[in-house]
């Protein structure tokens, strides 16, 4: 039994690893999540750093080919299933609830559950090096390559278990998150009222839910070619490989959408905020992200146009992924828009905003590029897609990722991080980052093809390589002044109040950080920038009652069960299957507990 | 539609105040952009000079691609241009400080919008038009007089089979300049990708399909490819060269090729002919020899291995001390290469070598 009163009467201790592990408090999952996501963004830099050191001299001798093609396969898994995704989670987690006025998410056990559930899937796949040795076929795992003729071992089962764990917790967050912003959102706010960074998340929320379940059939195949003799994708007995590769893509292009639309989101709610103005063109912003969504699902044939396509099907996929660049053209014009007439405040959370701007148009016009066949025919499988896919990475999704860390800091903490060690870390990322990913553009044209763990001397690639390695050690140097910047800050005395931004968004209209039950009173939304619209015209929240009674739901075990119970399956798909029964057994316990216990 | 756009115009007036401040400092950020355009531009066309650039186009193929390249690159150019120094500009005009006007609070411009939607389209529809052209150039059937040829990867070096030739060599390819060259691609295990940058864009190798290019080199010399599809441990140690002959050249090449191997004259030669038949024979075909039949042919055809300028799929020079390293320990050379160590004493690896070097 849990309720909470404004006149915090506590009946449970609210601390210790206890309460952090049978949680169902959006904000406090919100902060594992963003805790885990940014300890694997970590992780996946350094092995960026090796990587790139081994490649900052032709013929280099730091590591060996096995290495190298586990550490590239890695690095790509890890930075998109372990970083982004959760980070994204993370501000989903913490800011849903608190941006359309509710108390939490629509189904809390199921959050937590999704949190357990990627921390199972996290683990597993990156334990993978002490057992044998990490996956080594690309994150996007071509067969025949991935098959057991090829990738004998566990690796590439690893691989195809830890994505199921991982897709699985993704697609229980997002059918939560759209559950909760279709049927919480507070009393007058109309969808079209809500702000971007929710329709963000709504459209990525359905991009998973219809993308998701193609990938974890195509990891199921793959499964049981390699484990009980089907023949999904083998040549030799009448599989196709380019079936692995539609059902990879089907799902890996929405992906790729799932990355940027939440930072593409996150500026839309810092731009306007520093400018002083309201996001110019908010109804073609929103428009303009269920495009590229739907459109999304149309493209993702164009990472197969080397493969052997027919003509007519080349140019049909290569007529959407041009389309596409419009409603993205649209956005940054829009954004600009939004900066023009403003008067504005550089915070570090407003200069990685602005650089989204410029670094996401750079990686968005090599993308076109190579949406003509013709040119991809040169491009592909070279380092300058890898040029483009970091510009809209790194340059989009990061660069969107740590403004709202910087924009949200205070939300959340009550602290400001430090400005100057934030523009330090700003424009250390923003140098190191263009150092590291630009001359990439010129390796690919110069014929460097990606994926090979060294080159020789004498193509001309040597100085730009050595250049991108230097870039990458500044970049991290970035990510250390960072990191020194959050521990530093977080021994301070919290200082925030409700609303030290001047924000318009229903987040900024409780404490910083919120109260466990978020608001004292749900507020009633008139406008779009609901603070702004009640600042201008003199209108005050109702006071809470005397007595307010809320309800909220109480923590659980069940979640972290449930958690443990699928961590068990899939340490059993990949050892023996007795430990699959066991934790097929953890599970169902876990579900009549869930549904027993009370939650009044 | 004079009239929209005074009115777009008196629009922009009115924010933008016109002021000498604002014209200054766009004017600066627009410099400063061309500036890092121009120097990208240089270093850019300096890439045309490097080995396995895709910036010289010496075939059909690759200029057709080439010329697309040009339209795309100018209207990149400019997209990338007007948004950078928009950025730069309203970041340094519009920025607080102390006496600055008030931020002006619209929500939007219906006209400005359209037209920043239909200008992207019109873009997008200026390079999708030349690619579509260029996909029925380049690809569909290849002319009637091309040179047909069979190319298979392997993990990790290409074969080349001349069907109506009736030769087999591996990993160098010698065509005649100014003829169609047909080239069907398989895979005899992972997808690999066929890809010679100055004379064609690259089409995977995929097993269980065959995929075709074809292509016209229009001048003689050296070209380089490398496989272009990651196909395990050592894809970076699996390339080629193509060498584009004149058609005497090309000519006297087939006929040499086509003939079986050189019996071996020196005495360290004939030793090694003695392994060679019998312990290379397991997985490599070298015709001529005596024991020249029905073994499964895992590795690269060697009839006429000494004539090859590279050995080890072009990561190695074709000389003694190479060939000597890489039949001591090819996994060292290549890693997770399918050649085992075959455990020869230095002695019989000379001897091999030997013999190898006669195989012209």
């Amino acid at each position: 039994m849990a309720t909470a009163t404004t006149s915090m009467s506590q009946p449970h201790q609210k601390s210790g690893v206890w309460d952090w592990l049978t949680t169902v408090d959006h904000k406090k999952i919100g902060v594992l999540y963003g805790v885990s996501g940014f300890s694997f963004l970590l992780l996946g830099g350094i092995e960026a750093l090796l990587i790139r050191t081994q490649l900052a001299v032709p013929n280099g001798t730091v590591l060996d080919a096995e290495l190298y093609n586990q550490l590239f396969t890695m690095h790509a898994l890890t930075m998109i299933f372990m970083a982004i995704m959760p980070m994204g989670a993370s501000f989903f987690n913490y800011f849903i609830p608190l941006m359309i006025g509710a108390r939490d998410v629509a189904f809390p056990r199921l959050n937590a559950l999704s949190y357990w559930i990627f921390l199972s899937g996290a683990l597993i796949l990156t334990s993978s090096f002490i057992f044998g040795g990490a996956p080594d076929g690309g994150w996007f795992a071509y067969a025949p390559l991935s098959s057991e003729d090829y990738a004998v071992g566990r690796a590439m089962d690893f691989y195809t278990v830890g994505l199921v764990v991982l897709g699985l917790s993704s697609l229980m967050a997002s059918l939560n998150f759209a559950v909760t912003i279709i049927n919480m959102r507070a009393p007058g706010m109309t969808m079209m009222r809500l702000p971007v960074f929710m329709w963000m998340t709504i459209v990525v929320n359905f991009l998973l839910i219809l993308s998701l379940p193609v990938i974890t059939v195509a990891l199921a195949q793959l499964y049981f070619d390699r484990n009980f003799a089907t023949n999904f994708f083998s040549p030799a007995q009448g599989g196709d490989p380019i079936l692995w590769q539609h059902l990879f893509w089907v799902f890996g292009h929405p992906e790729v959408y799932v990355l940027i639309l939440p930072s593409m989101g996150i500026i839309s709610e810092v731009l306007p905020v520093f400018s002083r103005k309201p996001l110019f063109g908010y109804a073609a912003i929103v428009f303009a992200g269920v495009a590229i969504a739907v459109l999304g699902f149309a493209v993702w044939s164009h990472h197969m146009f080397t493969t052997g396509l027919d003509t007519v099907p080349k140019i049909v996929f290569s007529a959407s992924t041009m389309a596409i660049g419009v409603p993205t053209g649209i956005k940054i014009f829009n954004w600009l828009g939004t900066m023009y007439g403003g008067q504005i405040r550089f915070t570090t959370a407003m200069y990685f905003s602005v650089s989204f701007i410029a670094l996401f148009t750079i990686g968005g016009i090599s993308g076109v590029m190579h949406g003509s066949p013709p040119i991809d025919t040169q491009q592909q499988d070279t380092y300058f897609i890898v040029a483009h896919l970091h510009y809209v990475l790194f340059g989009g999704a990061i660069m969107g990722i740590f403004a709202g860390i910087y924009y949200w800091f205070p939300k959340m903490t009550g602290r400001f991080l430090n400005e100057t060690l934030g523009k330090i870390n700003f424009w250390l990322m923003f140098i190191g980052m263009n150092l590291t990913f630009f001359p990439m553009h010129f390796l690919g044209l110069s014929g460097m093809p990606r994926r090979v763990y060294t080159y020789d001397s004498g193509f001309g690639w040597d100085a730009w390589n050595m250049v991108a390695t230097i870039g990458s050690y500044i970049l991290a140097f970035g990510i250390l002044i960072f990191l020194f910047n959050f521990f530093k800050t977080m021994r301070q005395e919290p200082t925030a109040g409700n609303n030290p931004w001047d924000g318009a968004t229903l987040e900024w209209a409780t404490s910083s950080p919120p109260p466990e039950h978020d608001f004292d009173v749900i507020p009633e939304v008139r406008d779009r920038d609901p603070l702004w619209y009640d600042r201008d015209n003199n209108i005050q929240q109702p006071e809470p009652p005397e007595e307010n009674h809320i309800h909220l739901p109480p923590p659980s075990y069940m979640p972290l069960i449930m958690g443990f119970g699928v961590a068990l399956i899939g340490i059993g798909a990949l050892s023996h299957l007795a430990m699959t029964g066991l934790g097929v057994a953890v599970v169902i316990y876990s579900i009549w507990g869930w549904v027993l216990e009370p939650i009044d | 539609m004079t009239r929209e756009l005074l009115k777009v115009l008196a629009f922009l007036e009115e924010c933008l105040r016109f002021s000498p401040r604002s014209i200054v400092l766009t004017l600066i950020s627009l410099v400063v952009v061309l500036a890092l355009t121009w120097v990208l531009w240089i270093i850019f066309e300096g890439s045309a000079s490097h080995l396995q650039t895709t910036f010289n186009p010496k075939s059909d193929n690759t200029e057709s691609i080439h010329d697309l390249y040009m339209i795309v690159w100018v209207l990149s150019g400019f997209v990338m241009v007007g948004v950078l120094t928009l950025t730069m500009a309203f970041s340094l005009i519009f920025r607080e400080r102390p006496g600055a006007p008030p931020a002006q609070q619209f929500h939007g411009n219906s006209r400005l919008e359209i037209i920043w939607t239909l200008i992207p389209i019109v873009i997008v529809v200026a390079i999708a038009i030349p690619s579509f052209q260029v996909i029925l150039e380049t690809e569909g059937d290849p002319p009637a007089n091309s040179l047909e040829i069979v190319a298979t990867g392997h993990q990790w070096w290409f074969e080349f089979e001349y069907p109506k030739e009736n030769l087999i060599t591996a990993n160098e390819l010698h065509i005649p300049v100014g003829q169609p060259v047909s080239i069907e691609l398989r895979s005899d295990d992972v997808i690999h990708s066929f890809w010679i940058p100055q004379l064609v864009g690259k089409v995977d190798m995929v097993p269980g399909h065959n995929n075709h290019l074809w292509f016209t080199p229009y001048e003689p010399g050296e070209y380089y490819g490398q496989c272009a599809e990651y196909c395990g441990t050592s894809h970076a140690n699996m390339r080629f060269r193509v060498i584009v002959e004149t058609q005497e050249g090309y000519d006297a090449w087939v006929a040499n090729q086509t003939n079986d191997a050189l019996p071996a004259v020196g005495t360290e030669a004939q030793a090694g002919e003695k392994i060679a038949t019998t312990l290379c024979a397991a997985c490599h075909m070298i015709r001529g020899t005596s024991t020249n039949t029905a073994f499964a042919i895992k590795g690269p055809d060697l009839t006429h291995v000494g004539s090859r300028n590279h050995i080890a799929a072009v990561t190695m020079e074709n000389n003694s001390e190479n060939l000597a390293q890489w039949l001591k320990n090819p996994p060292g050379v290549k890693p997770g290469s399918r050649m085992p160590v075959l455990a020869l004493s230095d002695e019989q690896i000379s001897q091999l070598v030997a013999y190898l070097q006669e195989l012209q």
